[in-house]
């Protein structure tokens, strides 16, 4: 038992850390609403009531599977490069941009602009990359710095050159037909982004596990004085890690688009790219845990929205919810002690024995 | 004279399931010198920690003066009257001497200012006091090791320690620089206060303590008054049975120079030069050993060899061909290995499992991966296959390799790189720490290597593993080769001390010398 225990302790302190953080939002609801069980029920079964809600929850989550599966290539190297925000935001208005200005049959098109999206994303998070790499700079600061970069040259270019004016509002042209990913049921707006997004997590999980280069970045970021030891070349994987994390999170951006808006309508970094950070961590960085975390955390936002129209709770406390969560299972010292306690334990007992 | 401090059944687990101190019972007496030696990891640091309030015991008791003692942090045991000097100096270098002397508990102006000519007075009085002469206004970095840990010394004594705990003091010193520490400590001694000496260096022991107590694998072997033992029995009971220090015969033959390295100088980060001008070559089936006192440039020279330090000018040549300024990589594809000097920091990655560490430099081999994917199961296979044949004590391949002692750590580093079929083997402090099973171990395996007529160029800082192994001898001093040794059987300790500390050398360096 304590074996078992020690072994999935960290399974076991995420799900500890998870309903923790739900019942602190269960005892909030009830703090604040006047029928606190129909808004429990709302916010825990409100997003199983119908196809739609289901279907928003992989809606919600798709983008943030690319981000986070992104970010968690990145910090599996022990790279902090947080810049999954600006890529995910530019590479969809540099992506719009060449779907509305090309035209061709959705099969070239759909991959073609994928292609040069990824590119695109790929080059955006090599500028931190070589920064790190060659001068080691904090790949924080520059991330952070570039995402407001992203923000203003990604409005420069939509609103001088893509603009539609007819339209009522700061939006570029709508998407030809054949850059528009089909939706994958109908009356509901899941698309086949999120197919794509299972795709590059399984091939994620693939390239970290099971691939030399994979193999090279989890010993970098295990080790980077080993890693260097053992003869693996560290500039060319602190490269390639800001390279894919940049690609596949502005990958996110364009199949956004090209899935949900069917034309460019962020007037601001729409937060994607953090929620990537979010389940990159509770997925400990693992693109297939990943996954999970990203329709977690859309059940979260749907349970959330349900609340919101449906009872007295402000929308407000799910995020409450979602920082308590994270808060404990960030806070590596949450059950530690006891952790430590059963390995003392244990190791007095072998001693003994 | 009474009993100062009491230590009873303490019982002290490190939250990584270490066992560092198992129903340890010591007595120590007020006004005693009292030596506590062992080996590497025998717990002696861990015993001195809790007693210091540095780390808290799983169980047992500790009475100092007979009333109850359990200190939470070492501001409690200060306040008790106790009083440690650690092996690296806690001093704040760019502060003056009677700065560090009261940091803490300084002198004020008006309750409120730093009063710094009070300081500098209480300093020059303490340091009166017990004679402990210290240039009370000079900034600490400018100062020597050996008058730091004086100033370390008096900082513990104007906090009123009556039991002062040095660990592994003279770790850092000169032999001359030794001789003035043992006179405080018997100064200090006949002033009343009581010294426990945390060593493994027995002829020190023999030389100070008063009382000696032996720990072995987390355990009190013996407490005993220091007259009643020798050297060699306290060795023997140090390391649990005689120790082999018989030497390993010379090899039948050696063959061509596999690993040579010529007029190499290297600068540290600092400015300082750590390598001068070092001039040696190793052959097949030989092993020269390097004698010499830490921190003589020996870190660096290795750390050249195999390409993680760049060096200034020279040349290092592995068979035919300069590696002086080519990749680690490139360099293991030469045929060198090397066995590191800190396991933790760059022979492992206690995280991940023994198979992936296991396959650091060879993952990239056909017969482990493709472009496409790496052969797990042959990883494993392999790594099985490594674990048996260099008797490795693990689980699971698959289990984190810092799950395993430190003697099996390093088992794991030594089969990875023994198994590459290296031509040039650079091992640097190969058993620092393990368990005398495992040193022997892998002191046959090193051996068994050089029999295999590969050129191992080994870097230690045990005396005893040189004198064992080496076909040569080469002493490093200050970033120089200051004596050579073609005949490594003909060469004793005491041969080798005056080089190592500097006070002798060979006048041409080139003139090898048979001793």
């Amino acid at each position: 038992m304590q074996q078992f225990l020690l072994k999935h302790f960290e399974a076991i302190r995420t799900t500890i850390a998870i309903l923790i953080g739900m019942l602190i939002c269960i005892l909030l609801i009830i703090l604040v609403s006047s029928s606190p069980g129909d808004s429990i029920s709302t916010f825990l079964f409100g997003p199983f009531s119908s196809q739609r809600t289901i279907a928003s929850i992989f809606e919600i989550a798709t983008p943030i599977i690319f981000t986070g599966v992104a970010l968690s290539i990145a910090f599996q190297a022990e790279q902090f490069y947080i810049g999954a925000e600006g890529a995910f935001y530019i590479t969809a208005a540099v992506g719009t941009a060449f779907a509305v200005s090309t035209s061709m049959p959705w099969f070239f098109h759909i991959p073609l602009i994928l292609i040069v999206s990824g590119t695109f994303g790929g080059l955006w998070g090599l500028v931190p990359g070589y920064l790190k790499a060659r001068f080691n700079t904090s790949e924080v600061v520059t991330a952070l710095m570039l995402n407001f970069v992203a923000l203003y040259a990604g409005l420069f270019l939509i609103n001088n050159f893509f603009r539609d004016r007819a339209a009522g509002f700061m939006v570029s042209f709508r998407l030809p037909e054949s850059a528009e990913l089909p939706r994958l049921i109908d009356r509901t707006r899941i698309h086949w982004g999120v197919v794509l997004a299972l795709l590059v997590a399984l091939w994620a999980y693939y390239f970290l596990y099971h691939t030399r280069t994979g193999y090279e970045i989890r010993t970098v970021g295990h080790n980077q004085k080993f890693a260097r030891f053992g003869g693996i070349n560290v500039f060319k994987v602190i490269i390639i890690v800001h390279i894919l994390t940049g690609a596949i999170a502005g990958m996110g951006g364009v199949v956004e688009i090209m899935g949900i808006h069917r034309r460019f309508n962020w007037q601001d970094l729409p937060g994607q790219g953090w929620d990537g950070v979010i389940v990159a961590i509770i997925g400990r960085n693992h693109p297939l845990y990943v996954v999970a975390a990203a329709v977690f955390l859309g059940y979260l936002r749907v349970g959330g929205q349900q609340l919101r129209l449906m009872s007295d709770v402000p929308f407000e406390l799910v995020l409450v919810i979602q920082s308590a969560i994270i808060l404990l299972i960030t806070a590596r010292a949450f059950l530690s002690q006891w952790e430590s306690r059963m390995v003392i334990r244990q190791a007095g007992e072998e001693a003994d024995a | 004279m009474g009993t100062i401090l009491s230590i009873r059944d303490l019982w002290k687990i490190y939250p990584n399931g270490t066992i560092a101190n198992q129903d340890v019972s010591v007595d120590i007496e007020q006004g005693s010198v009292h030596a506590i030696v062992g080996e590497n990891g025998a717990g002696k640091t861990t015993l001195m920690k809790v007693v210091f309030g540095i780390t808290q015991p799983k169980s047992g008791s500790i009475s100092l003066r007979g009333k109850p003692f359990a200190p939470s942090q070492p501001s409690d045991a200060i306040q008790a009257g106790v009083g440690m000097v650690h092996q690296h100096l806690m001093l704040a270098p760019e502060l003056t001497v009677a700065e560090n002397i009261v940091l803490g508990v300084e002198p004020k102006n008006a309750g409120v200012f730093f009063d710094f000519d009070a300081a500098v007075r209480t300093a020059r009085d303490i340091s009166e006091q017990y004679q402990l002469s210290v240039p009370v206004d000079k900034r600490i970095d400018e100062l020597p090791v050996g008058t730091r840990q004086r100033v370390e010394i008096l900082k513990a004594l104007y906090r009123n320690a009556e039991l002062l705990i040095l660990d592994e003091p003279t770790a850092v010193l000169t032999p001359q620089e030794t001789d003035i520490l043992f006179q405080t400590l018997d100064r200090l001694k006949e002033q009343g206060k009581t010294i426990v000496f945390i060593s493994h260096k027995l002829k020190e022991v023999k030389r100070i303590a008063d009382t000696v107590t032996i720990m072995r694998a987390a355990k009190v072997v013996e407490t005993r008054a220091a007259e009643e033992l020798t050297i060699e029995a306290i060795a023997e009971r140090m390391v649990g049975h005689k120790i082999d220090l018989s030497r390993v015969p010379a090899p039948e033959q050696v063959g061509a120079a596999r690993l040579s390295v010529r007029n190499l100088c290297m600068t540290r980060d600092d400015g300082v030069q750590a390598v001068k001008n070092v001039s040696f070559e190793v052959a097949g089936g030989e092993i020269l050993g390097v004698a010499g006192v830490e921190g003589n440039g020996q870190t660096e020279l290795v750390r050249a060899l195999v390409g993680l330090l760049p060096v200034d000018s020279g040349e290092i040549l592995v068979g035919s061909s300069d590696i002086a300024s080519l990749s680690p990589k490139e360099i293991r594809h030469l045929g060198v290995s090397h066995i590191p000097e800190d396991r933790m920091e760059d022979g492992v990655a206690p995280l991940m499992s023994i198979q992936e560490n296991i396959i650091v430099d060879r993952y990239d081999k056909p017969a482990f991966s493709t472009r496409l994917r790496i052969f797990w199961k042959k990883v494993l296979a392999h790594t099985v296959g490594l674990i048996t044949d260099y008797r490795v004590r693990a689980g699971s391949p698959k289990h984190e390799i810092s799950s395993l002692s430190g003697g099996n750590i390093q088992k794991c580093v030594v089969a990875r790189e023994l198994s590459a079929d290296p031509d040039v083997v650079v091992a640097s402090q190969p058993t620092r720490g393990v368990d005398i099973g495992s040193w022997e171990h892998l002191h046959s395996l090193i051996v068994e290597a050089r029999d295999r007529g590969r050129a191992v160029f080994l870097v230690s800082a045990d005396l005893d593993e040189i004198l064992k192994l080496s076909t040569r001898i080469i002493v490093m001093y200050d970033g120089e080769i200051v004596a050579r040794f073609d005949d490594a059987s003909k060469v004793t300790a005491t041969d080798l001390g005056p080089y190592m500390l500097g006070v002798k050398r060979q006048e041409a360096d080139s003139a090898a010398v048979s001793a």
